[in-house]
């Protein structure tokens, strides 16, 4: 719990910070109140102006009220304790896998790459997968445990109709929960890897450029989109279905064959187009154009090209390249910006997703009757 | 004339074939405690929900305090207390921090809520166990606790769903003079549904019967009581007997008596059962009838005259409900 402890700690001093900025500001507040006199006189006037913008302001009190209680709910509960230990536990271990052996696995590179900070999240001896393989398997079932009962266990308690009574708008319980889920799992996804850039930094002696700096906490951010993509998905199913559990085996179904049976789907459906050893340019090209799209409709694999083109400056392209298209290359790495470049489309893609799984579970949530249970 | 708490017109929710509330109208003043009547699966709760804004109207205008809830269901929830069926909290939490979380989701600053929160547990009885988890508490308390949930808003309606569904008698005795107290004290208007007919006899000023999407009757129950008796007041029960042992045999067959007991004046309905019989008339018949069945050479079993109570009021109106149905 001492990580927990030293999280809040955190947050407590930043509290504490804003509170000397908000001193501090006062004295501007002062200056503006002469304003704010005249926008008062002014209202007087045109009261109409007023209480129609009245009606419209957003109560962010209760939503904040909301989204607090949702996140010391996903802190108190055992399940996203257990989880923690477990995705905190695999990443230790890829962690002494890759520094073990003297650091061979991170500097026995031939291409000449010196981004050791990076090749800690992405080389491992064998053992272990590296750190990206663990967060890109275990980071959707964390992203499934944390939504596939938002809603539904509210409906089952009985809590969701009492909470609806409230004068908070619909949509205000499904955004405090998303936004909570995102909350919980950006914490998690930045202590993770700055527990592992520090423990990198005691181990190799060497601080992390800024680049190297740069691209992990993009790969952090990205993450962050990938697992909140699975949040949404579970939500999704929660609103849809009664039984919490119904949801929960719905969205490990819907892991098992993103990781699983797609890529057995998608490798038959391209053995079927492998072109023979005397086939013509164009038909390798379009088996490799396949090949690559194919891979492109589920979101690990997005998100595994995402991982390999930020964490690797290397790679150059995430699609088939051409010898044409290659001719002339410097075999050097790319800059941050290049890399993100490269996968921008990969990330919009899992962005869409993500927005997708949110607007049909707004969708199907604001038409809904809220009975009592059930 | 003042704004209504509640005014319903043209209610009409339907789901797929089913007409879950038909073309209701409903008005009721502020102040005055109210009592949905119904059975199960009457359209009570469809009713409350639409109520609220909790679910769509397909045809009619419900007005809460002379607001839309259709339109502006946060103005009305901001105005309305709502106590669902079977209410459920967060377990892992207190009572108080329950009250607290509504009271924060209800935009109330947080030492006022605090204040208000402690007050209305006392009122409810539950200030020795406000710290405890909610999911120790019993089924009594934690209606309770929803009735407190639901003052702590300050609201000018309240409207509770089967609030005494699963308590004992003394429970939901204790529980309806609270209501009833409560509400009185701040000028509350209640709505609530049950389909126990005493308890909504012993605390509303006015009641509604609702059967099948339809409000059968609507007024005060002794009104509700006259508009029954205008029609059949009163019920004789009683038995012949065909074995008479020193008699010949009898004058009438049995289908001759039940014209002749038809033709007594006042008489509205003739039931004839394996020699038991129940006849409905609009004047005491009693001494006309058994004078008739002796002579007919019949004996007399026994013969009582029913009292219509409430229970009958209700019954009455359940008939006709399912007789409507056909």
């Amino acid at each position: 719990m001492a990580w927990m402890i030293f999280i809040i700690n955190i947050f407590k001093k930043v509290k504490h910070m804003k509170n000397k900025v908000l001193r501090t500001s006062i004295s501007k507040v002062n200056e503006l109140q002469f304003r704010t006199g005249i926008a008062q006189l002014r209202s007087l006037v045109f009261r109409d102006d007023n209480t129609a913008t009245n009606k419209e302001k957003f109560p962010w009190a209760p939503f904040k009220a909301m989204v607090q209680k949702e996140i010391s709910d996903h802190f108190r509960n055992w399940r996203f304790i257990i989880l923690f230990v477990l995705i905190s536990l695999a990443c230790l271990g890829t962690l002494f896998a890759t520094l073990a052996d003297g650091m061979k696995a991170i500097t026995a590179d031939g291409s000449g790459n010196n981004f050791f900070f990076l090749n800690l999240f992405t080389k491992s001896n064998g053992t272990l997968p590296p750190f990206f393989g663990f967060v890109g398997f275990l980071g959707p079932l964390f992203g499934i445990s944390l939504g596939f009962d938002a809603i539904s266990s509210e409906q089952q308690r009985g809590t969701l109709s009492r909470i609806m009574a409230q004068p908070i708008p619909r949509d205000s319980i499904l955004n405090a929960k998303f936004l909570a889920g995102i909350i919980v799992i950006s914490v998690m996804f930045f202590t993770l890897s700055f527990l592992v850039l520090g423990s990198g930094l005691i181990a190799i002696g060497i601080p992390p450029t800024a680049e190297e700096f740069m691209r992990i906490m993009v790969y952090t951010v990205l993450s962050i989109v990938y697992v909140s993509f699975w949040l949404n998905l579970a939500i999704l199913f929660s609103v849809r279905f009664k039984q919490s559990a119904t949801s929960a085996l719905l969205g490990i179904a819907a892991w098992l064959f993103c990781t699983i049976f797609y890529p057995l789907i998608a490798s038959m459906i391209i053995k079927a187009y492998e072109p023979s050893q005397f086939a013509s340019p164009r038909a390798i090209y379009f088996y490799e154009k396949l090949k690559f799209y194919l891979g492109q409709f589920m979101p690990n694999e997005l998100f595994d090209g995402i991982t390999s083109a930020i964490l690797v400056p290397s790679i150059r392209s995430l699609g088939p390249l051409s010898m044409e298209q290659l001719q002339g290359a410097i075999p050097s790495s790319l800059p941050l910006g290049q890399s993100i470049m490269l996968v921008w489309p990969q990330f919009t893609g899992l962005l869409s997703l993500t927005l997708l799984c949110f607007l049909l579970s707004y969708v199907v949530f604001m038409k809904r009757e809220i009975r009592s249970r059930g | 004339m003042a704004v209504k708490s509640i005014d319903i017109t043209g209610l009409t929710k339907r789901y797929g074939e089913h007409i879950a509330v038909n073309n209701l109208d409903l008005s009721i003043d502020k102040g005055e405690i109210f009592g949905l009547l119904g059975p199960n699966g009457a359209g009570k709760s469809t009713t409350i929900l639409m109520l609220l804004g909790l679910t769509e109207v397909d045809a009619g205008c419900v007005k809460v305090c002379g607001i839309d809830s259709g339109r502006y269901p946060l103005e009305v929830k901001r105005k309305v207390g709502y106590l669902p069926e079977d209410v459920g909290f967060y377990n892992d939490y207190s009572g108080l921090q329950n009250l607290m979380y509504v009271a924060r989701l209800n935009n109330i600053p947080e030492e006022e809520a605090k204040e208000r929160a402690l007050e209305i547990l006392q009122e409810v009885g539950l200030e020795d166990v406000k710290d405890n988890k909610v999911a120790t508490y019993s089924r009594g308390m934690r209606q309770r606790l929803g009735l407190a949930d639901v003052l702590i808003k300050n609201p000018e309606v309240i409207i509770l769903d089967e609030p005494t569904l699963g308590l004992d008698p003394e429970g939901v005795k204790k529980f309806l003079q609270l209501i009833v107290r409560l509400s009185r004290k701040k000028g509350m208007t209640v709505l609530f549904s049950s389909h126990h007919l005493h308890q909504i006899q012993q605390v509303c000023d006015r009641v509604g019967i609702f059967v099948k999407g339809k409000m059968l009757a609507e007024g005060k129950i002794s009104s509700l009581a006259e508009q029954l008796f205008s029609k059949n007041t009163f019920t004789l029960e009683g038995a012949i007997s065909t074995a008479v042992q020193d008699a010949a045999e009898p004058l009438l067959s049995i289908k001759e008596l039940v014209q002749k007991i038809k033709q007594i004046k006042g008489v509205a309905q003739v039931e004839l059962n394996n020699n038991q019989f129940v006849i409905e008339s609009q004047k005491d018949v009693t001494v006309e009838l058994s004078r008739l069945v002796v002579q007919s050479g019949y004996g007399l079993n026994f013969l009582s005259k029913k009292e219509y109570g409430l229970d009958d009021i209700y019954y009455q109106y359940f008939q006709e409900g399912q007789a409507h149905e056909k």
